[in-house]
């Protein structure tokens, strides 16, 4: 059967938040921010603006009826700037006229007048003068002083980390509706549609029953509307309220760039001790996270990084710590990984640094330190089900990185103008909310008399195909035809207390309270079905294929009958069902316990060639083995492996962001912020499914497979890494990604005033 | 009125040419396949198909129906994902939806509409050129893997179930590429109208292609009074005279980049111009936008001035001509009068002893605006040079001719020491400045290497490259 969702996607059937159609009298809004990273509003005047044709209103702080604050883990961002804006972008009034054209033209005509105020872009710099948004994270195993004494061998150094623009391409947007009894319906393009009711009905003084929202699809999330959808979808809702009327609210791409937040920049330091022969004995590293101007989810991202500070690695003595540093640069936010990657990344650069140092291959390093069953990562948790190794031999089978490796040598010795590089990347992700107590999610079933079945979840759907496993699963659980299932849209008001779609838990949380509420469905209509057929064991009743079984024996009575019976004695047909992740668990003080359900396994092996004459590069081929649990829908799966990598890819290759001094972001529009196209992505992809590699944590045995796979884009960097090696032996090593043609080259032929900060 | 056809309707709306083909058919039509997703070009959600009727067949090719002024769809046939879809889905919406090829949505109906084209377009298939006839299109989600399989898929499809004797239209028609309404569309083609009023009298903006005018003012553009002039017969065309080469104003990227005449004289030149824009992008942009644009970072200005074109201009019956590298005075700033406008470009035939090459590095190769572009011909016997001409881009306010370095190298012997002094001098000519594309360093260097590129490329029995590095 074909994925339903990608069905209606081909025939542009698919509808998103600005293919609703407008009902009469819709207005548009647009966003009047600021254009200083750091400063206080002198005045502020709408007048002129106004006086466009068309413009119905201008909404700015004071049109607030509750509280100015959006804040989520921190109370720290207003919606509207009143006194002081923090960064450019800084929204400070919402421009509503009946067509996108006339707000923007008006716009255009408010005249602000800002005193300059000292902004710092560098997060160092924020350290430095203790401007933290938490107090610093650590977190520790064994003993990492006395540790040092036993290594062979030290090393230390710094690597820095661009963000990421997440440049989904629908654009954030909302569509917000008046309700009877001053109530809002507001349509949006959100992971978190809780996170927009509960933030809403906070700034508009309503409570939460009043507030509707509604999710159908987004054309693209990876976390950038995790939390960065809320503030538009609030803004439209306010605007609705005092106007009376519909508004909609679509962020052009370029305002989309500038004012939206991104992946967070780290820099970071470390230092590593290895014995001889490469054992990793212990690693201490401290990482400045560039929050921008708001906590956002800062603070969760930061203990992502550190959750995975040592990757696939097992290292008796670790101290990690780390700072969220504010700056006056737009709040960074969630991006697939969520801190992960950067923190993978620290410790690969160490590794690649120690390599190096010892006259070893990296490979060698990475394989020796593997974690193994039962090793204890930095928080506590142990290994279980560990299955690195595998995927790591897996990877030696199938992709022969010795053979790989040899065969560049000798490529290299042949050529002086092309060079080649491999590298391999080992990734391990741990799956859940760090946060234990988002680890939630309900499901509501209905089946209708028909037979047809109607689903509703807390999942969103993204792109990542969360409906289409709902489906499977709900098909597998009832034994039904999976044409009879219907995923409705994630509705606040028939799934409550939602947590966001993220952290690569959409399907696990939801595809288990799916199944929950099949299951009370399933029992009811087998009892059902016992006295219909004037049977007592009900436990040897079983719906299969919709066709209802005695002992194993076909019965006449059918799923739609049975279905009907139901009804017909007054049966509810609706079930629904709470799941929350069992045993696990995280002490925020001693930053101990087990607060992942079960850990996500691959290694990839990645090849490149760099042209060194004019210092641009192609990846030649990414082959992983990856370790999917028993995969609920394969094609999805190899898509979010093969999607994953190549954003991977990209952050650390062409995907730069870049701010002139005074905070402006220059690579704002797709004209100047490359992301891979199809001449881009390596010439060859391979992902291998690990077999044997049933998951007992997940539905079905299935794995989580959202965010793990872009890690290996890393690999990238370190196989250009070795193409540049080969070319200038004598290379500094230096870690700043993204590795862009533009830093090869400087690399390459070595100007020395070239300190490029990501 | 401006008539043409939009799927299986005939369209006849009064509403300004000047407003983009995208709005048109989003809010006017509330056909919302077709997306926004940048509205610079760069993205390729919003692309749909443009059939027009060449020489008794029509021709479709894919554009970006956000910088198309709906005036250009005079005449044509405009096709988007809903006059692509059937009762069952066509072999390349199966293909995507099979091979994974779609995720979140919102850039398929851009990648079916695309592909579409490339099998209306073509009937010599293969997965290379099916791929690049996707370079305009971006997608976040797949990483294009199921994208691609997609494509080598459907084009197995065809091939398999295409009848040897039918004609291209009818085996698409028959294996459901295409609705059958797209049979009757060369008839309903010829019986419409096309004398709509493009041509404003008292136009306060000459809009050629529209693909970088559109990107820099849109907001300013849509409901003006512009003079259309890409369909402006007089102005296309690519020719030989004598030993002149011709090239009118209108014509496309595309044009120029497919021209048998100009593919004669330069080996490379397809590869060369693949790395202009995308193929809807080089569908729309012409020569004379690209000229007047004055970018400095100009791809077709770069190889140009390494012709040493001359550029024609007219003002009603006024004409005079100017060589293209005194034409620029400074950042967007043209030796061009208000009301006139660029006729044609000439040059000459290259000589036989001569040689040419073109340069671009951009952060990402394709669909990418040059950090620095540079191009060099030059005419040459036993490794002498008689004749020469290079251009830089993205190095000056303005599209370079390298002056002195071309006088430095004139009646040179070429080796790898004379490459390296001429290089220093170019290096004098330029002023670079920082900004998205790169640091003024890396510009420097750049430049530096591309030169050497040249000349390593095109004398590699003179110059030494490991002496030269």
């Amino acid at each position: 059967m074909r994925n339903v969702d990608s069905t209606r996607h081909v025939c542009g059937q698919s509808l998103f938040v600005d293919d609703i159609v407008s009902p009469q009298g819709t207005l548009y809004g647009y966003v009047f921010y600021s254009s200083i990273a750091h400063g206080k509003i002198l005045s502020i005047d709408f007048e002129e603006a106004l006086s466009v044709q068309g413009v119905k209103g201008i909404i700015s702080a004071k049109d607030i009826p509750g509280e100015n604050q959006i804040g989520g883990i921190v109370q720290d961002e207003d919606l509207f700037a009143e006194e002081t804006v923090h960064f450019i972008g800084h929204p400070i009034a919402l421009v509503i006229a009946e067509t996108f054209l006339q707000a923007h033209d008006a716009a255009k005509k408010i005249k602000c007048v800002f005193e300059k105020l000292p902004a710092v872009f560098d997060p160092r710099e924020a350290a430095k003068k203790g401007d933290l948004i938490i107090p610093p994270r650590i977190f520790e195993l064994g003993n990492i002083n006395k540790a040092w004494g036993k290594c062979d061998y030290i090393f230390e150094g710094t690597v820095e980390n661009g963000g990421q623009e997440h440049l989904y391409l629908e654009t954030q947007a909302t569509f917000a509706f008046p309700a009877e009894g001053g109530g809002i319906k507001i349509i949006s393009s959100t992971q978190g549609p809780t996170t927009v009711q509960r933030t809403a009905a906070r700034v508009l003084d309503l409570p939460m029953h009043k507030i509707e929202v509604d999710v159908t699809r987004l054309g693209g999330g990876f976390g950038g509307k995790e939390d960065q959808a809320t503030a538009w979808a609030i803004m439209a809702a306010l605007a609705a309220l005092k106007l009376n009327k519909p508004v909609k609210i679509i962020l052009p791409r370029q305002e989309d760039i500038r004012i939206t937040g991104k992946r967070h920049p780290y820099s970071s330091d470390f230092k590593i001790g290895l014995t001889k022969k490469g054992k990793i004995l212990a690693y201490e590293v401290t990482y400045y996270q560039n929050a921008g101007a708001a906590a956002d989810l800062s603070p969760a991202i930061l203990d992502r990084t550190l959750f995975h500070c040592t990757n696939s690695y097992f290292i008796p003595n670790v101290k990690a710590t780390a700072l969220s540093c504010k700056t006056n640069l737009t709040p960074f936010t969630a991006f697939r990984g969520f801190g992960g990657p950067q923190g993978m990344f620290v410790i690969e650069s160490a590794i690649y640094k120690a390599a190096k140092g010892l006259g070893l291959d990296p490979s060698e390093i990475q394989k020796i330190n593997l974690l193994n069953e039962g090793n204890e990562f930095p928080y506590g948790q142990k290994t279980l089900n560990c299955n690195i190794g595998n995927c790591f031999a897996g990877v030696e089978d199938k992709y022969k990185p010795k053979e790989v490796f040899d065969r560049i040598r000798g490529f290299n010795s042949k050529n002086k103008l092309v060079k080649k590089g491999a590298a391999i990347m080992p990734v391990t992700f741990g799956i859940s909310f760090t946060t234990t107590f988002l680890n939630q999610a309900s499901a509501l079933l209905h089946i209708y008399t028909d037979g047809s079945v109607s689903i509703s979840s807390a999942a969103i759907e993204m792109g990542q195909g969360v409906n289409e496993k709902l489906r499977n699963i709900a098909a597998n659980e009832l034994s039904i035809n999976i044409e009879r299932i219907r995923i409705d849209s994630t509705n606040t008001s028939r799934v409550s207390n939602t947590s966001a779609t993220a952290a690569s838990k959409g399907t696990d949380l939801n595809g288990f309270a799916v199944i929950d509420a099949c299951k009370i469905l399933t029992e009811r209509l087998k009892k059902i079905a016992a006295d219909e057929l004037k049977l007592n064991k009900i436990s040897r009743i079983k719906l299969k294929d919709e066709i209802i079984y005695y002992k194993d024996t076909k019965t006449a009575l059918t799923f739609t009958r049975l279905v009907n019976i139901a009804y017909q004695k007054r049966i509810s047909l609706t079930a629904q069902a709470h799941h929350s992740t069992p045993d696990i668990y995280f002490n925020t003080k001693t930053n101990k316990g087990k607060p992942f359900a079960y850990h996500s396994y691959g290694v990839g092996l990645v090849e490149v060639t760099l042209d060194c004459l004019r210092g641009i590069y192609e990846v030649d081929s990414v082959k992983v083995v990856h370790d999917f649990g028993d995969t609920i829908n394969r094609t999805i799966d190899l898509g979010q492996a093969e999607g994953g990598i190549v954003q991977g890819i990209g952050w650390m290759t062409m995907e730069e962001l870049k701010w002139n001094s005074e905070g402006k972001l220059l690579t704002d529009a797709l004209s100047t912020y490359k992301i891979p196209d199809i001449h881009a992505v390596p010439k060859e992809m391979k992902i291998h499914f690990l077999e044997n590699a049933s998951n007992p944590f997940g539905p079905n045995k299935s794995k989580a497979i959202g965010e793990p796979p872009l890690m290996y884009g890393i690999g990238v960097y370190f196989a250009l890494m070795n193409a540049m090696k080969a070319f200038k032996p004598n290379l500094e090593i230096n870690f700043s990604a993204p590795l862009t043609p533009e830093k090869v080259l400087l690399t390459l032929y070595n100007t020395p005033k070239h300190q490029e900060k990501g | 009125m401006i008539n043409f056809i939009l799927n299986d309707l005939n369209i006849s709306t009064d509403l300004p040419p000047t407003i983009v083909l995208l709005d048109f058919i989003r809010k006017e039509k509330m056909l919302t396949g077709t997306k926004e997703g940048c509205r610079e070009g760069d993205c390729g959600a919003c692309t749909v198909l443009l059939g027009e009727l060449v020489k008794g067949t029509v021709k479709y090719k894919s554009v970006n129906s956000c910088l198309m002024p709906l005036g250009d769809a005079s005449g044509k046939h405009v096709v988007t994902v809903e006059g692509i879809n059937q009762k069952e889905l066509s072999p390349v919406q199966a293909t995507m939806v099979d091979e994974g090829g779609t995720q979140c949505g919102f850039c398929t109906p851009g990648f079916v509409v695309s592909m579409t084209g490339y099998f209306l377009n073509c009937s010599n298939l293969n997965t290379d050129d099916a791929i690049e006839s996707l370079g305009g299109n971006i997608c976040r989600c797949t990483g294009y893997g199921g994208i691609k399989r997609a494509a080598s898929d459907s084009i197995s499809i065809f091939e398999n179930g295409k009848s040897d004797n039918g004609n291209h239209l009818e085996n698409l028609i028959s294996l459901k590429f295409i609705p059958d309404y797209f049979r009757g569309i060369k008839k309903r083609l010829e019986k419409i109208s096309t004398n709509h009023k493009s041509v404003e009298k008292k136009s306060n903006v000459i809009i050629s292609g529209g693909t970088d005018l559109y990107v820099q003012r849109w907001e300013s553009l849509v409901g003006s009074k512009g003079n259309l002039i890409s369909q402006n017969k007089k102005l296309s065309g690519i020719s030989r005279i004598g030993k002149q080469i011709n090239i009118g104003s209108a014509a496309t990227i595309e044009e120029i980049k497919t021209s048998k005449l100009l593919q004669k004289y330069f080996p490379k030149w397809n590869n060369y111009l693949d790395l202009f824009g995308s193929l809807p992008i080089r569908n729309r942009a012409t020569i004379g936008g690209n000229i007047v644009n004055a970018s400095p970072i100009g791809d077709m200005v770069n190889i140009l001035l390494a012709l040493n074109s001359t550029v024609h201009l007219k003002d009603g019956k006024k004409k005079r001509s100017i060589l293209l590298k005194n034409f620029y005075k400074g950042y967007k700033s043209l030796d061009k009068k208000k009301n006139e406008i660029v006729d044609k470009i000439t040059f000459l035939t290259p000589s036989k002893n001569s040689l040419f090459n073109f340069e671009k590095i951009s952060k990402r190769t394709y669909l990418d605006i040059a950090s620095v572009n540079s191009s060099v011909y030059a005419e040459s016997k036993s490794g002498k040079i008689s004749n020469i001409h290079i251009s830089a881009g993205g190095v000056a306010p303005i599209p370079l001719y390298l002056n002195n370095t071309c006088n430095y190298l004139k009646n040179k012997t070429i080796d790898t020491e004379t490459i390296r002094n001429a290089a220093e001098i170019s290096l004098k000519e330029i002023s670079p400045i920082s900004d998205a594309r790169g640091s003024a360093e890396y510009k420097s260097l750049l430049l530096r290497q591309l030169f050497y590129a040249h000349f390593i490329k095109l004398f590699p029995q003179l110059v030494d490259p490991e002496k030269l590095l």
